[in-house]
């Protein structure tokens, strides 16, 4: 069994490869070189696992690579993977975040893109359709984008049913209950800091959005200020940042197999953005959010960086690995949930997105 | 009517190796060559421009030396044999 461990940066893509359990990584790349990777997804529901890409060819423009034999190869299609339709006057900004569905589902990929949509492919990545739903829905011009851009950076298909939940900076989450047809803004009880109303219906700055191993209905929220959990699918939010040294932060991450454990990385804020006093920590939770435990062990301290909302990732693994990669280029893995961290790379350009998973 | 085409190396993978193309257009602008170029090298079409046909924000495009921004954009003319050279800003770090 090999461990992969995708690391998408601002100027290209390194794969990292474990073929012990996680003591060890070997680092290959760089992949794409000179192209920001800011999405990446590893699809190990076909033959052969699949590296996808979003990239940023910085002058020459946005798509979706892929990769089918571990970046020795990489396609694209000529007319663009992602590619919005003539009637919206829109042009693709930025890949922001590629999700593969269940194996029940092969085939299908979401994509949240900026500006603000929703793509589903039915072909591995190689086309997306337009979730027009979601296009269409009233309030999407309304939409505002945050300092990254407006985007689509979360997508959450549930797999035993029609039901995908998005989130986006800002426009803050939205369910569809019927694969992407209708949408629901569902925020209540997620604040915001920067608009007269504190709780308005949408419109938040919601950074990411992670789903209970346990509850398809329990739901984790890393806020723009505020940690918040859900037990109805997001239709109301309570806090459950107490205890956590800051409330700011980008990721969130919950664990594939253990219901109530999820992980965060706080930031102090809003100007700063970098961890309390420098030391770069991982905070876990094994209550969804009652306590958080701080974790540290491998972590650095005089760590004046941050972590991105997609350079925190968990593993398939037993126990889970979890993965933090920063803005100064380093990669730290966890094969015990956090207790214990190693480095994997460091010198790398700024850390975008890591995704890890388990080849046969 | 021929104009000859003129790519940055990083593009001329994209035409099999070729940094000089010379390329028929239908009609006489800017845009009428580059809907041709893209026609015929699609992949290097997306390169220089988005689905909404507009020049990417770092690429600049020449007609005969001059920048086409302070031109007519898509709408610049371009004669018979004229020179239309594709080049990356300065931008970037």
């Amino acid at each position: 069994m090999t461990d992969l461990l995708a690391i998408g940066t601002r100027k290209g893509l390194w794969l990292a490869r474990s073929d012990d359990d996680r003591r060890t990584w070997t680092l290959d790349g760089p992949h794409l070189l000179a192209q920001e990777v800011a999405a990446v997804s590893i699809d190990t529901r076909l033959p052969s696992p699949r590296v996808l890409a979003g990239i940023q060819y910085g002058h020459w423009g946005p798509t979706v690579m892929w990769s089918d034999d571990l970046g020795a190869t990489w396609n694209e299609s000529d007319h663009g993977a992602i590619r919005f339709p003539e009637d919206t006057g829109a042009a693709l900004a930025r890949v922001w975040q590629l999700r593969p569905d269940t194996a029940d589902r092969p085939g299908v990929v979401w994509a949240g893109c900026e500006p603000h949509s929703l793509w589903r492919s039915t072909d591995g990545g190689s086309s997306f359709e337009l979730v027009r739903g979601l296009h269409d829905h009233p309030h999407r011009p309304t939409w505002q984008p945050g300092g990254g851009g407006g985007a689509v950076h979360t997508v959450l298909p549930d797999p035993a049913s029609d039901r995908v939940t998005i989130a986006m900076s800002t426009g803050g989450v939205y369910v569809s209950d019927d694969g992407g047809e209708k949408w629901e803004p569902r925020n209540r009880g997620i604040t915001v800091n920067f608009g007269p109303d504190p709780l308005p219906e949408y419109g938040q700055c919601v950074h990411k959005v992670a789903v209970d191993a346990g509850d398809p209905d329990r739901l984790y929220a890393q806020n723009h200020f505020g940690v918040f959990r859900s037990d109805d699918a997001g239709v109301s939010w309570t806090s459950i940042a107490g205890g956590l040294p800051a409330d700011f932060g980008f990721p969130i991450v919950s664990s594939p197999t253990t219901p109530g454990t999820a992980w965060v990385v706080p930031l102090v804020a809003d100007m700063q953005r970098v961890p309390p006093d420098g030391r770069l920590r991982v905070h876990r939770t094994c209550d969804a959010g009652e306590t958080w435990t701080e974790l540290g062990e491998g972590l650095p301290d005089d760590a004046w960086i941050a972590v991105m909302r997609d350079a925190f990732c968990a593993d398939a693994g037993d126990p889970t690995g979890i993965y933090v990669g920063t803005r100064d280029g380093c990669v730290y893995a966890s094969a015990d949930e956090g207790d214990h961290f190693s480095l994997v790379a460091d010198h790398l350009p700024d850390v975008l997105t890591v995704r890890a998973a388990k080849l046969s | 009517m021929t104009v000859q085409v003129l790519l940055p190396g990083v593009l001329a993978a994209l035409t099999g190796g070729e940094k000089h193309l010379a390329v028929d257009p239908t009609g006489d602008t800017l845009g009428d060559l580059l809907d041709a170029l893209a026609a015929e090298h699609p992949l290097l079409g997306r390169r220089i421009r988005d689905e909404t046909g507009q020049v990417r924000r770092f690429v600049n495009v020449y007609v005969d030396g001059d920048d086409v921004r302070f031109e007519g954009g898509l709408a610049t003319k371009v004669r018979d044999g004229a020179e239309v050279q594709v080049l990356p800003s300065v931008a970037g770090g």
